[in-house]
């Protein structure tokens, strides 16, 4: 009797153990006690439902059911805790795919350790261009590293370019201005630098008056003297460049101060549905890139929006895409009939795959390319308390463009 | 820009002066450096969230509560950990950056890393010269204003404000003389504290509130009182000013190196050690026993 209670002992034991090797291991590292690794881990939560739901993955004529492992980077306090994170689940954890990230500076630092590794690493946060230059500059060693989500910085300085373009001609309009004025308001981050030098060279061919670059901290707790110089400047507009909580102070401060210019740019503090609670109710028509609202962006997109609101009451950021690199891991993996990333690097890079935030289709330096109808995002504004989408303007679903101190 | 630099200097000063007056009184008085002083200002700030957001109290009643229930925390930890180290200065540094790293991590696995707003206490704008500034920061002025006339009351028309100078002035004559050097300790511990936490709430209203929220002022802070002279209250407040003033002037004058905005007022710091390590108002350290 107790031989037999020891072997059913060491069955039961061993038991996790067969199903974890038997699974399909992908680690989701992000900055888990912020909103932008619970939206990561939310969103490949979601995928890993639903696939595992129907049985898993067919690798071969075998069906592997997904494990996902929620992996602390820090990164937004330390950039050397990210790297220690993504050692710790590429060795520790023994993960298979790696997915996430968010600051460029960590996200470049991860890179490395997934690149030794010859780990896949999807990208779900990071928009520094330099990651996919890598891609590009030595293909060997950068192949297994693809970005999901945001578009890099050029194509983000794309779609914003499009969207100033049609804000610029709603201001020329309706308040009689021919040459807008526009002051620029980036933190001083690595990702910011394209987009801002981007900005002064574009903005004039666009017909707009570029009054100053104003570039305070991402942590910074207080821009008064930043927004009275751009007051001052008489700016029509605040082109913005924003990821750390810098963008809740402009929103709220700009508010405080009953500001007549209209911040729109990257804020991603304002893609968060507690932007409103964090301005105290004060960053109304605060508008910034997004990826998701109850818009047709893409056929999946408004079905994952309301399952994500049911399930986690809240609607997901950018960083959600960790749902679509689950499903493309997916499509590669069955295709392939293996895990091995030597032979699902030249599917990626081959796959067409209609997501739930864009059209995805990777370019030589394994980044998203850049078009309407294919990658280019959203833009939303805070109208009274709500997230109001309003480009691309041809999309069924959006609004329109509030401007202060019209009705 | 001149009138914008003086209505934004002054305002932002007089609000880093309530966080330096704390700090300095603590060290001239037990000469304790307690680098949880922002810390406490930060926890300040979350109680004040906290009574007044999620359970919806009064303005009012939800401030006096934040101050007063830091306030008592502050003597716990005094007690609990700077008391048992005091005599070691270096353990007195170590326990309190510890104790700030422990309400950090608290406020983060209690609130999460989401910024978070408090609604202002007074809406609106006032125009000073032509400057759009919010009432809330000229309350963050008043505010500022009573907190230093009632600690020149509190040190200079009190008994205690007299045990406090006493035991500010020389610890070893104080004891001989019979008082309990480490009660005035501990009142000064509890009214530096009070000054940190009627900073977070006075302050809290017009930044985000977040776990990390205490860092960026420390370093504020130590630039104003070493700019001040490390245990001068007079010099608190004319170093908060001077750094309050450079920072605008900064961010004017140099609109793309705004960032530098920190750097610069550490770089102040760092002259004022080379050049008069007192600082402006301190106390010669060649005049100390």
């Amino acid at each position: 009797m107790f031989r037999i209670l020891v072997v059913a002992a060491a069955g039961l034991l061993a038991a996790p153990t067969v199903l974890a090797e038997d699974s399909i291991k992908i680690a989701i590292v992000g900055p888990m006690a912020f909103a932008q690794g619970e939206n990561q881990w939310a969103g490949a939560e979601m995928a890993r439902d639903e696939i595992n739901k129907e049985g898993g993955i067919s690798v071969g004529a075998k069906k592997r059911k997904i494990e996902i492992v929620r992996v602390d980077s820090n990164e937004i306090q330390s950039v050397p805790d990210a790297t220690n994170a993504m050692e710790r689940a590429v060795t520790r954890e023994k993960a298979d795919f790696v997915i996430g990230g968010f600051r460029s500076e960590a996200v470049l630092a991860m890179q490395e350790v997934a690149m030794d590794n010859k780990k896949i690493f999807l990208g779900c946060g990071a928009a520094d261009a330099k990651l996919g230059a890598n891609v590009e500059k030595d293909y060997e060693r950068y192949k297994y590293w693809f970005r999901v989500a945001p578009l890099n910085s050029p194509g983000l300085g794309k779609t914003l370019f499009a969207v100033l373009g049609s804000i610029a001609g709603q201001i020329r309009t309706d308040l009689k201005k021919d040459t807008p004025k526009v002051a620029i308001l980036a933190e001083k981050v690595m990702w910011t630098e394209a987009i801002v030098k981007a900005a002064q060279a574009n903005l004039p061919k666009m017909k707009m008056e570029v009054v100053g670059l104003w570039q305070p901290s991402p942590n910074a707790t207080d821009v008064t003297a930043e927004l009275a110089a751009i007051d001052r400047a008489g700016a029509d507009m605040v082109f913005t460049a924003l990821s750390g909580p810098v963008g809740v102070v402009v929103g709220r401060q700009m508010g405080e101060r009953k500001m007549r210019a209209v911040a729109f740019g990257i804020n991603v503090e304002a893609q968060k549905d507690g932007f409103w609670e964090a301005t105290a109710g004060k960053g109304n028509y605060v508008a910034t890139l997004d990826t998701y609202a109850e818009v047709e962006m893409t056929p999946k997109m408004i079905p994952f929006v309301k399952a994500f609101k049911e399930r986690y009451h809240k609607t997901p950021t950018y960083n959600a895409g960790t749902y679509d690199a689950i499903h493309l891991l997916k499509i590669v993996i069955e295709q392939a009939g293996t895990i091995d990333a030597n032979k699902l690097v030249p599917l990626l890079e081959k796959t067409k795959y209609v997501g739930t935030g864009a059209d995805l289709e990777f370019d030589k330096m394994h980044d998203p390319i850049w078009g309407l109808g294919k990658d280019t995002g959203i833009a939303v504004q805070w109208q009274n308390g709500k997230k109001v989408p309003f480009w691309p303007t041809e999309v069924k679903g959006m609004k329109k463009f509030g401007l202060p101190g019209e009705s | 820009m001149f009138q914008d630099i003086l209505v934004t200097g002054l305002v932002n000063g007089s609000a880093y002066a309530l966080l330096a007056i704390g700090f300095s009184l603590i060290f001239g008085v037990a000469r304790i450096v307690n680098i949880a002083h922002t810390a406490f200002y930060m926890l300040a700030a979350y109680f004040l969230y906290a009574a007044l957001v999620q359970f919806g109290m009064g303005v009012v009643l939800s401030g006096v509560l934040a101050v007063v229930s830091v306030t008592l925390l502050s003597l716990v930890c005094y007690r609990l950990v700077i008391e048992p180290v005091r005599q070691h200065e270096a353990a007195v540094l170590i326990a309190t950056i510890a104790l700030a790293l422990i309400f950090q991590e608290l406020a983060l696995r209690i609130f999460g890393g989401s910024y978070l707003g408090i609604p202002s206490a007074i809406e609106g704008v006032a125009n000073v010269f032509g400057i759009a500034i919010p009432w809330q920061r000229l309350l963050i002025l008043g505010v500022a204003a009573g907190v230093l006339l009632l600690s020149w009351f509190l040190l200079y028309r009190t008994r205690l404000g007299l045990a406090i100078r006493a035991t500010a002035n020389d610890l070893e004559v104080a004891s001989l003389m019979g008082m309990d050097v480490n009660r005035v300790a501990m009142a000064t511990v509890a009214i530096s504290v009070g000054l940190a936490a009627i900073a977070g709430v006075s302050v809290a209203p017009v930044f985000v509130v977040d776990p990390f929220m205490w860092l960026a002022p420390l370093v504020t802070v130590l630039s104003v009182v070493v700019l001040g002279g490390l245990g001068s209250i007079k010099g608190s407040v004319v170093g908060a000013l001077v750094i309050g003033y450079v920072e605008a002037i900064t961010v004017f004058v140099l609109p793309q190196g705004a960032f530098l905005k920190g750097a610069v007022a550490l770089s102040i710091m760092v002259i004022v050690l080379l050049v008069r390590p007192e600082g402006l108002f301190g106390v010669s350290f060649e005049e100390e026993r």
